[in-house]
């Protein structure tokens, strides 16, 4: 019995639209119970896209600032199970497409067919787990991915070999992410000439999934000029900065989400 | 004449790089393009006649091996079997750690890596890191837990004057397994002209394979020590401390395929099995990833790492390298635990009836000789991975 799910919200929203702006966030951050009323905000502000961030112990390719919310998440108690209990409570209200985001040890103690079946069930659309290597995807995990309409989003790096770059494109029915530089530690304000290089390089490759761009990823200037090269760009740590400061979030959430989106800025 | 084969087909590492269901790559795409360049090429490296050449000399002139396999006729009397000691503790910076970073150090220079960086615990695979960093002329970085920093003061000041740059890590327990996901952000920041060498038989393939080779020169040399000494081909045991397994691995490796050969893996019970405070992964450990392999971890309902604690910083590791959890799984090693107390007493035991300080991790192998039944003709190799001289003061506060 297959039971292919075709009207992925990701597919819908790249055949739409251009200039995607994804939000991350880390689940239960600040507070435990945030993740609901984070998503809410996120979509009213006018977001296309959220990436929820799972959090792990040991997150080695996230920053400091991630790291210091997923480490606070999992003191205030936050886990896998409690993460789909709370997008369970919001299922019905959110259109835009959720993509969870985690490191592999959590899932695979929460059991992949099991999670993928989470994610089919909370209305989620796809995963990235950056630890878990494509050919491990493809050879363990493909096919319950594909029986719960999950998308698996790989990424690249400034360092992938455009080799490599289309055996990963082909291998994806979600959306590439373009890690922006090689370095993790968080956002630098500004996209240096090198990083455009290698944005165009990408967007010279004619590949046929959609590019989203994170990493570094911080204001209204660097958003607009990847979405340049892209379909869109994907902010992390200023956004979890922003939370960390906020004491009214639906507010701060429309404002930050405002101040990104601004058209007119000298791009 | 040492080589790099004599991989057992039983219990070795296979094609994809995996000990049974355990080992594997389990790393973000920003480290491929490293891991990938270290797979394809470190087979054909590590076998170039020029290669084992400059090995084999660093490792008699600058190490100072082979190192003696000693028999401790005082120990051997009160256990009432034949003990020998494999003497790792008088390696140049005082453990086993050397033997990997020599054999990386190499590795690195034949793949035109500029930059070193490492990851340590108690700080001896820092100093062994940094020794031949200083010798090869290239600069290193070292993250070091800034707990660790600071209760290992002696091997932080000698990194720094072999030239390293120490880096007090404060993210998480501010231990091992922080400085360790530390070290692969490095990596990750400083992708082109940058190697990583880690420490032990973890990590993604092919480094537990790698460092398992480099390291397998310890039980090539008891091969030839034992023969020469007793005649005999084979030891009854071989007992070593396992804290991600890099001595273990190397006193087991030529012995794997020797079924009559028992032997005996020992983690750092720390306070106790059925406290909070241990590091004995195959006793509360299960299947799960970290550190880019697959293999048994200490780790919460959901996944999450537990923070392992031992006496020894050595030992202190929430996992186990995958080609171990692969041997515990198969039956093919005994795992035994041994307690902060129980170690502190056997190294103690050690100082006074051979004249020999152990290091705390080597002194987790010592204390299951009491828990052992040996026959009297039987014969026990015991890998004395490293010197105390670090450990002074707390074998002195825990004793006084």
């Amino acid at each position: 019995m297959e039971t292919v799910i075709t009207n992925n919200r990701l597919k819908d929203l790249f055949a739409a639209k251009r200039d995607i702006l994804s939000i991350y966030f880390t689940a239960g951050f600040p507070q435990l119970q945030s993740t609901a009323d984070i998503l809410l905000s996120l979509q009213n502000a006018g977001v296309d896209m959220v990436e929820v961030g799972i959090p792990f112990s040991d997150p080695v390719a996230d920053g400091p600032v991630i790291q210091r919310s997923s480490q606070q998440a999992l003191d205030n108690g936050i886990s896998l199970e409690l993460i789909f209990e709370q997008l369970r409570t919001v299922n019905d209200q959110i259109q835009i497409p959720i993509v969870l985001m985690g490191y592999f040890n959590p899932i695979l103690q929460y059991g992949v067919e099991k999670f993928c079946q989470s994610c089919s069930e909370t209305g989620v659309s796809a995963a990235i787990i950056p630890d878990l290597p494509l050919a491990v995807f493809k050879d363990q995990y493909e096919v319950a991915f594909g029986a719960a309409g999950l998308n698996f989003i790989p990424l690249i790096s400034p360092q992938t070999s455009d080799a490599r770059i289309k055996e990963i494109d082909g291998a994806t029915e979600g959306f590439i992410y373009v890690v922006a530089s090689n370095s993790i530690t968080g956002a630098k304000g500004e996209i240096s000439n090198l990083q455009e290089q290698y944005f165009k390089r990408i967007a010279n490759l004619g590949l046929d999934s959609p590019l989203m761009i994170g990493f570094g990823i911080s204001n209204n200037a660097t958003y607009r000029k990847a979405c340049q090269f892209a379909q869109g760009a994907i902010i992390g740590s200023a956004f979890i900065n922003r939370l960390r400061e906020s004491n009214d979030l639906e507010n701060d959430i429309k404002t930050f989400v405002d101040e990104i989106k601004l058209e007119n800025n000298d791009s | 004449m040492l080589h790099f084969n004599g991989a057992s087909a039983k219990y070795g590492i296979s094609e994809a790089g995996y000990y049974g269901e355990f080992g594997g790559a389990f790393i973000p795409e920003m480290l491929y393009p490293n891991v990938e360049e270290l797979r394809l090429n470190y087979q054909e490296i590590i076998n170039t006649p020029s290669f084992i050449k400059d090995f084999r000399d660093l490792l008699r002139d600058y190490v100072g091996r082979p190192t003696p396999l000693f028999h401790a006729k005082r120990l051997s009397k009160k256990f009432k079997a034949t003990i020998y000691l494999k003497r790792e503790d008088l390696c140049h910076t005082g453990a086993h750690k050397v033997n990997n970073t020599i054999g990386q150090i190499l590795l690195a220079r034949h793949l035109g890596k500029k930059k070193i960086v490492a990851e340590t615990g108690a700080g001896q695979h820092g100093v062994a890191t940094a020794t031949v960093c200083a010798l090869m002329g290239l600069p290193c970085s070292v993250y070091m837990g800034k707990l660790d920093v600071e209760r290992q003061g002696p091997n932080v000041d000698r990194m720094r004057m072999l030239g390293a740059e120490v880096i007090a890590v404060e993210s998480g327990n501010q231990t091992l397994k922080d400085a360790t996901n530390e070290a692969m952000r490095h990596w990750i920041n400083n992708p082109i002209d940058t190697h990583y060498i880690i420490g032990s038989v973890v990590g993604p393939h092919p480094y537990p394979d790698m460092v398992t080779k480099f390291q397998s020169v310890i039980s090539d040399e008891i091969q030839k020590q034992l023969l020469q000494f007793t005649g005999m081909e084979n030891p009854d045991y071989v007992i070593a401390c396992v804290g991600g397994g890099s001595n273990a691995a190397g006193a087991f490796y030529h012995y794997l395929d020797e079924e009559s050969v028992r032997l005996i893996a020992v983690e750092a019970a720390g306070k106790g099995l059925d406290t909070d405070e241990s590091a004995a992964t195959t006793f509360l450990g299960k299947p799960g990833v970290l550190h880019g392999s697959k293999s048994l971890l200490m780790q919460s309902e959901d996944g999450q790492v537990i923070e392992p604690y031992s006496i020894s910083a050595g030992l202190d590791y929430p996992g186990i390298g995958p080609m171990h959890a692969n041997l515990y799984q198969q039956g093919r090693v005994d795992f035994m635990a041994a307690t902060d107390e129980e170690a502190l007493n056997a190294g103690m035991q050690l100082c006074q009836l051979e004249g020999i300080i152990p290091a705390l991790e080597s002194a987790h192998a010592l204390a299951v000789l009491p828990k052992l039944q040996f026959e009297p003709s039987e014969v026990v190799v015991l890998n004395l991975s490293g010197r105390g001289d670090k450990d002074l003061s707390t074998y002195t506060e825990e004793l006084r």
